[in-house]
């Protein structure tokens, strides 16, 4: 008895120990800065309580399927005037179906011939459908391929951010997919208060693209609209781009470009920011072989024509080429220095393959958070203090009983967090605070029974056995249907609440420990010391 | 020291005035819901993560006016901006809101309207970076506002399992009807004081559905203990029996956790200060649930069986397994 009891003691505070070094570690010393400063490197706090932005995106999937069918497109006219089937038209009939291809003006008695066609080389891809009386075919790309290309869109675009958010030297930066919504990301940043300067980097990077241009400059919309003859066609499409750019005015001025574009992000290999001879500012680019072969065949055959370098769907510059270029060139346009910069970095990192719009921005100043955390850790202190101080008053001896367990609950909680890495929030606070509430409730439970039995006449060890049994199935009943709630609150909470989740849960599991083994063994060794005759102090 | 030794209050007699109390509460907490839904369209007011919009806690080097400031929107031609004084005056801090816009592609255009409207018209400069910034587009507000929904019921829902397996069927919808009796008053408290339902309040109510459901358990515990051990005795004797013996426990458990949810109410800020206040509210209100709400279905529901001439006696729960 005497010696397993030293052995459960020893345990406990092995188990002591162990929390401890999960809270500071080992500290460099033991000065109140040295503390702090290993505390706050093995506990992680949330973006509430040390200041940051919290960012969630919404990746315009859409768009790479629409860049996909884009390049399906080009593909099915090559291909089918290699084949020699003629058609009038292949384009994708609506502008919110990017998923669908059609092709128009089949000859006739060629649809089976062009369903061959159309189905061995696209078939993996897309359900074929049409070739009736209307002598044309509807390629739709299929949903489970459609689902991973934006699947995989959302993931590089998360490799994208993460790319240009190292450039930033934010610490610990977080960007992962967002589960409440489709095709979201959770961005979020600690110590970053300047918004703008993030948004830039991440955001501007809306696609760069070169394009040929068939028209303009033109005044406006209207303008360019009867010069294509009232409609755009469909494979064709209208930027604007600032006046500068094209009539030296402030207002905008409209192009007609080819849809599809020449060159766009990924196929950029690097970029710098530069000048050319005359002092303005430039980029100078370099092309993957693949695209540079691309643009030289582009380039060969349309010495003569425009192109244009559009930036975030708007035109930033129009250039006629003058000759063949393969993989190396220079883009000089209306750009400010940040823009450059912006650019270049952005063409470094590669491009996101699709556009970002902003869902939620939350930014909490640093000075918020340090007073956060002054306001929490108070609040918790007071609330600790209050709780053992009446503990002890009102149970006694069996007081500072409970008043150990609560302690040892504290660092078994702090401790976890040190050695999960989960993070605490300024709601996770508050978790930490119910706990400490929560945590009493159990010693009161047993408690309260053992006087109950030691009215009952038991002597000071059977109440004690009886205290513990009896209470025992009611602890495990309100810890596991709270444990039920935060693990809902978990799975569907966000940031500060899964903060709070967190510490609840930790708290609670902790109390299993402390509230009644811990307190168990300090009983017993209390019985142990008692004379023959005497009582338990309760 | 020993409160509440040998009680022997009969709380079923008292059963009509609780079912007064508790309806009075909720119909009170119903018509303000039903008010404000008149008036802004939703049961309580929303915190800017559910309703959408922008809002920032602007902080000033000296105590901010807030009528100047709001001549500085108008001057900036911000329209329906929502300017008050926010936490202790010595902060010099103003909460400043817009509501939401319906362009996703642009959502940050309101801060930045604000923050030069702030330093362009009015002479008193915002601290920089600003205190706080939370910007909300339509799409996630309503996702969150689905997920809060979908959690408080799931979590209800996952507790009425629980209690169905390790008692019974009656106890579990007892003790889920008194949690949401508890929900219900504590959300319409916020509607009647209206205070503003942010994320963090919904952690708050989940917290309280799973405490209130604690302090049921307690009782429902020594229910079926006390059943098993004396078949004799009548329901309603048991149950008062078993509301007595727990009390002190009770009423200590409530205190102590009172106690630290009124200090984190009253030293954790501004910031904290709708999820402490729920819980002010949450812990009185489900601890009288447990005792008023829960125990008296059990004997009312027994009484309504005996009505119906079935099996008079409510069985003693499952044996405990543990």
């Amino acid at each position: 008895m005497k010696k397993n009891l030293n052995n459960k003691i020893a345990l406990i505070i092995a188990v002591l120990v162990i929390f401890v070094y999960g809270i500071i570690g080992v500290p460099s010393g033991v000065t109140g800065k040295a503390l702090t400063e290993a505390v706050t490197k093995r506990i992680h706090l949330g973006l509430d309580l040390r200041g940051g932005a919290h960012l969630i995106l919404q990746v315009v999937v859409s768009e790479a399927v629409s860049a996909e069918t884009d390049n399906t497109v080009g593909r099915i006219q090559q291909d089918l005037k290699k084949a020699n089937l003629s058609f009038s038209q292949v384009y994708k009939p609506d502008p919110a179906k990017p998923e669908a291809i059609r092709v128009e003006g089949v000859a006739a008695g060629k649809a089976s011939d062009m369903r061959t066609a159309l189905e061995d080389k696209y078939s993996n891809e897309y359900d074929v459908t049409g070739g009736g009386a209307d002598a044309s075919f509807t390629l739709t790309m299929k949903q489970p391929v459609e689902k991973a290309l934006k699947d995989r869109t959302v993931l590089q675009a998360i490799e994208t951010i993460r790319d240009r958010v190292d450039t930033l030297g934010v610490s610990e930066p977080v960007i992962a997919p967002y589960g409440l919504g489709d095709y979201q990301i959770l961005v979020e940043l600690p110590g970053i208060d300047d918004l703008d300067r993030v948004k830039s980097i991440i955001q501007s990077t809306a696609r760069l693209e070169i394009h040929a241009v068939v028209g303009g400059p033109y005044k406006d919309d209207q303008e360019a609209l009867s010069s294509a003859g009232g409609a755009v066609p469909s494979d064709e499409e209208l930027v604007h781009g600032s006046g500068t750019v094209g009539n030296g005015s402030e207002s905008d001025s409209v192009w007609l470009l080819h849809r599809v574009s020449v060159v766009a992000g990924q196929d950029f290999r690097s970029a710098d920011p530069g000048t050319d001879q005359n002092g303005r500012r430039n980029v100078q680019f370099t092309l993957t072989n693949e695209a540079g072969d691309k643009f030289y065949e582009y380039t060969s055959t349309n010495v003569g024509q425009s192109m244009a370098v559009v930036m975030g769907g708007r035109v930033k510059e129009v250039a006629k080429i003058q000759s063949a270029i393969r993989d190396r060139g220079e883009i000089t346009g209306s750009f400010s220095p940040e823009e450059v910069e912006i650019l270049s970095k952005m063409l470094r990192t590669g491009a996101l393959p699709a556009s970002l719009n902003y869902l939620e921005d939350r930014t909490v100043g640093a000075s918020l958070g340090a007073d956060s955390i002054h306001q929490g850790v108070t609040a918790a202190i007071v609330g600790v203090l209050v709780v053992m101080a009446f503990m002890l008053f009102y149970y006694r001896g069996s007081g500072i009983n409970a008043d150990l367990a609560l302690f040892l609950n504290l660092v078994i909680l702090l401790g976890f967090m040190g050695f999960s890495g989960a993070t605490l929030t300024l709601p996770g606070i508050a978790g930490v605070i119910l706990t400490i509430g929560m945590g009493v409730d159990s010693n009161v439970l047993i408690f309260e029974r053992i006087r109950e039995e030691v009215r009952a006449g038991k002597a000071p060890s059977a109440a004690v056995d009886q205290g513990f049994a009896h209470a025992w199935v009611t602890i495990v009943d309100t810890h596991v249907t709270t444990i039920v709630s935060a693990a809902i609150l978990f799975m569907f909470g966000t940031g500060p609440v899964k903060g709070f989740a967190v510490t609840l849960t930790f708290g609670l599991l902790a109390n299993l420990f402390t509230a009644v083994y811990v307190s168990r063994v300090i009983f017993d060794a209390h019985l142990n010391k008692l004379k023959p005759g005497e009582l338990v102090s309760i | 020291m020993e409160l509440f030794r040998g009680v022997n209050v009969d709380w079923l007699k008292l059963k009509w005035y609780f079912l007064g109390f508790s309806m009075i509460f909720s119909v009170a907490g119903l018509i303000a819901m039903g008010m404000n839904w008149a008036r802004i369209g939703s049961p309580v007011p929303l915190g800017v993560d559910f309703r959408g919009g922008t809002q920032i806690q602007a902080q000033f080097q000296q105590a901010p006016n807030t009528n100047r400031i709001r001549l500085a929107m108008d001057a900036a031609g911000i329209k329906d901006a929502r300017i008050q004084n926010y936490d202790e005056a010595s902060n010099n801090e103003v909460l400043i809101s817009l509501p939401e816009q319906t362009d996703e592609t642009n959502l940050d255009a309101d801060r930045i309207r604000i923050v030069s409207a702030l330093q362009a018209h009015y002479d008193n400069p915002v601290v920089l970076p600003l205190r706080n910034v939370m910007v909300v587009g339509p799409t996630v507000g309503k996702q969150l506002e689905k997920q809060a929904l979908l959690a408080t019921l799931y979590s209800m829902l996952g507790m009425l399992v629980y209690l169905w397996f390790r008692f019974q069927l009656i106890y579990g919808v007892a003790a889920v009807v008194a949690c949401f009796h508890d929900t219900l008053i504590t959300v319409g408290a916020f509607a009647l004081l209206n205070k503003e339902i942010s994320l963090t309040v919904i952690a708050a109510i989940l917290t309280l559905v799973g405490y209130s459901m604690n302090d049921t358990i307690v009782v429902f515990d020594r229910i079926r203990e006390n059943l098993r051990l004396s078949r004799r005795e009548s329901l309603p004797d048991v149950v008062n029996r078993s509301i007595n013996q727990t009390l002190s426990r009770t009423v200590l458990t409530s205190g102590l956790t009172f106690l630290t949810v009124l200090s984190l109410y009253i030293f954790g800020g501004q910031v904290l200060n709708g999820f402490s206040l729920a819980l002010v509210i949450g812990i009185l209100i489900g601890t009288y649930s447990s005792i008023a709400v829960a125990a008296p279905m059990l004997v009312a529901w027994q009484e309504w069986r005996a009505r119906q001439g079935k099996a008079a006696v409510l069985p003693a729960a499952k044996r405990a397994r543990v």
